[in-house]
């Protein structure tokens, strides 16, 4: 790559990362409550227990949420893609989604769990169960591209079978549900979010480590391997960090869709197939499409809310087909 | 070069049909499972029937007590069934063959979501009754699929675009439908989730004569394209060559199956994963190429009634709606598939 292209790709992303603290900053001071920006920055710095800072404080926290989960979002969406060789693969195809939403659904009616911040480790173990059950199914040490999305929708349509005999039988498991499932950055307390940060955190510097040996995998089995790269380890390692993050994502928000599928998808139109390059520019822009919907979602609605995961698919969806609508069809 | 000889049906003029003698048995063997399947389904329930009495009632001389539970309450229920499933499996057999890939059924391309919507939007804005909530069901199908057609237009729909463009519009369909339900009360939020499994439950008359018409319909003229459909699989160049209106069959095609499909879950609700799988089942029965048109339709009704039983039988009367089977029976059927290919080395 000539020089002036990896400049002109630096200051791209340093402008996204601007870009995104401006979005975070909104975050803080939009909502229901406006707040000015003294008083924002009154209450980032000092906590006098003022009703303004007490705004400010419980908006930072859903700020920093929605950074690292869409960060996950964005990552786990990437590494997914790379790893199956197919531009369409986003966490639910891999039936991540579907194993979380089984599982809580399972922990409300049969276990007895009420509160949000118990049914966390459910959606978190359900999504890592699937994402296990897909990798074996799809065949571990030969999985290919499509025995895993097979297996996903395989095991997704099973277990949306079951998530709805039980919201049809359970009226308080359907209360839940049906808000639990659009996705929503604002149900999650402080309790919640230390219980995901370690994860969100772990799968994201995972995922960015995996950029190089991804790249290789991008070229295809057999040039990969006489690269040197270590095919199954990479493949493993990839499956790993995607399901940690979409895991953890999912237990603390719901199942977002759309944002794993379309931002990585509009970061290669510019940053052509190196990973290296794409995976931090997904970390980075990631977070603004939800911060920026959640934002949105706030201000359409005032004084309640639209949630976040809402948003996020009626903005991602003509943005998608516009997409598809551009490209030649020889290259889909 | 030693060649067989295709077995025909040939007429004086010069007409002539190739018949396949393994797809007439397979169709021949579903029709007589699927009719069993109805005469089992009509014995059970709360009040159980023996099936030689279910004959004897549907031949006109049962008594009247069973005669008013068969004719009345369950017929109406399995005939709805039958239909329903025939639909679904005739339209996800059009529509994998247009798209040209084994997951264009109208799940995967939103149909069923937008059906969804339109229901929704008459349960939850207008509680309305079951006969507008079918019409909304209705209106909901037709505008997603004039919308996905619409959309995946540039100079004719390809079938890869359709598909990437079904599952956008299904994205934003699906999120309406989130929001709906979480504006809705409880009471109607359950009856909704109730109407998007897709259930049988208290199906009757009137249900069946539209349902009828539309596949009576639209059955001539769907078979009559069929020849073409087939054409087109071979790519649209040499179909063009061999004499077939591509954009035209496709389109004919393309606005039966969108009815189909509409009119399959405006009666009985999104039920999931027929028209994915019955296409997918018919053509490994058959093992014959092309779209697989009547075999597929007749699979479908067959896997309705047979999952209706199932419910029926292991759950009790109406307690699980059909759906929920076919949702389960679908995954584990793909499951099947990809460990059987597997081993086989084709994927």
């Amino acid at each position: 790559m000539p020089p002036t292209h990896r400049a002109i790709r630096a200051v791209g992303l340093l402008a996204s990362v601007v870009v995104l603290v401006l979005v975070a900053l909104a975050s803080i001071a939009i909502g229901a409550k406006g707040l000015s920006s003294a008083q924002v920055w009154h209450g980032l710095f000092h906590d006098s227990g003022t009703y303004a800072d007490v705004v400010v404080d419980d908006r930072l926290s859903r700020t920093v949420l929605g950074l690292l989960v869409g960060a996950a979002l964005g990552l786990s969406g990437a590494v997914l893609q790379a790893l199956t060789r197919n531009p369409l693969a986003d966490p639910g195809l891999l039936g991540i989604n579907a194993g979380a939403s089984a599982a809580v659904v399972t922990a409300i009616t049969f276990l007895g769990v009420t509160s949000l911040s118990g049914y966390v480790w459910f959606a978190f173990l359900g999504a890592a169960t699937v994402g296990a059950l897909v990798w074996f199914l799809g065949g571990s040490r030969g999985a290919t591209p499509v025995r895993l999305a097979l297996a996903g929708t395989a095991i997704s349509a099973a277990l949306y079978g079951y998530l709805q005999a039980v919201m049809i039988t359970d009226d308080a498991a359907l209360g839940t549900m049906r808000f639990w499932t659009v996705g929503s950055l604002g149900s999650a307390t402080d309790a919640t979010i230390t219980q995901v940060v370690p994860f969100l955190v772990a799968g994201t510097v995972l995922a960015l480590a995996l950029a190089r040996p991804l790249n290789a995998l991008a070229m295809g089995d057999d040039t990969a391997r006489a690269l040197g790269a270590n095919l199954h380890r990479t493949r493993a390692l990839s499956m790993a960090a995607a399901t940690v993050l979409c895991g953890a994502a999912t237990a603390a928000c719901g199942p977002i869709v759309f944002v794993g599928l379309m931002v990585p998808h509009t970061v290669r139109s510019f940053t052509g197939p190196d990973l290296r390059w794409i995976l931090p520019y997904a970390t980075v822009l990631s977070p603004v499409l939800l911060l920026g919907a959640d934002v949105i979602g706030r201000v359409v609605a005032r004084p309640a809310e639209l949630q976040v995961g809402i948003v996020t698919a009626v903005i991602g969806g003509p943005v998608f087909i516009l997409l598809v609508r551009r490209r030649r069809t020889a290259q889909l | 070069m030693k060649t067989t000889r295709t077995p025909a049906l040939r007429v004086r003029d010069g007409l002539s049909v190739r018949l396949d003698p393994r797809a007439l048995a397979v169709v021949a063997l579903l029709v007589a499972a699927a009719l069993a399947a109805s005469i089992l389904l009509i014995g059970t329930g709360d009040f159980s029937i023996p099936a030689g009495d279910v004959l004897r009632t549907l031949a006109g001389y049962g008594d009247p007590r069973q005669e008013f539970i068969v004719t009345e309450l369950r017929l109406p229920r399995v005939l709805v069934g039958l239909l329903v499933g025939a639909s679904l499996g005739l339209g996800g057999a059009l529509f994998q063959s247009i798209s040209r890939n084994p997951l264009g059924s109208p799940d995967v391309l939103g149909l069923g979501q937008g059906s969804t919507a339109g229901a929704l939007v008459v349960i939850v804005l207008f509680s309305g009754s079951a006969t507008e909530v079918a019409l909304g069901a209705l209106a909901g199908g037709l505008a997603t699929g004039l919308a996905i057609y619409l959309l995946a237009w540039k100079q004719g729909v390809h079938g890869y675009r359709l598909v990437l463009v079904g599952i956008g519009v299904s994205a934003v369909v699906t999120a309406a439908n989130g929001y709906l339900l979480t504006k809705a009360d409880i009471v109607d939020a359950a009856r909704a989730v109730v109407w998007m499994t897709g259930s049988l439950g208290g199906r009757d008359w009137d249900q069946v004569w539209p349902l009828l018409v539309l596949c009576a319909a639209l059955l001539p003229l769907v078979l009559g394209n069929a020849r073409g459909l087939r054409m087109t699989e071979m790519g649209d160049d040499v179909s063009y060559a061999l004499g077939v209106r591509v954009e035209r069959v496709r389109l004919l095609l393309m606005v039966s199956a969108v009815m189909l499909t509409a009119g399959a879950t405006a009666a009985a609700g999104p039920v999931g994963f027929v028209a994915l799988t019955a296409p997918q089942l018919a053509r490994r029965l058959t093992r014959a190429p092309g779209p697989n048109l009547v075999p597929s339709m007749v699979m479908g009704a067959t896997l309705l009634i047979v999952a209706d039983w199932a419910s029926q039988r292991a759950f009790g009367a109406d307690q699980l709606p059909v759906g929920v089977v076919t949702g389960v029976l679908g995954g584990l059927y793909l499951l099947w598939l990809l460990v059987t290919e597997r081993r086989a080395g084709r994927i």
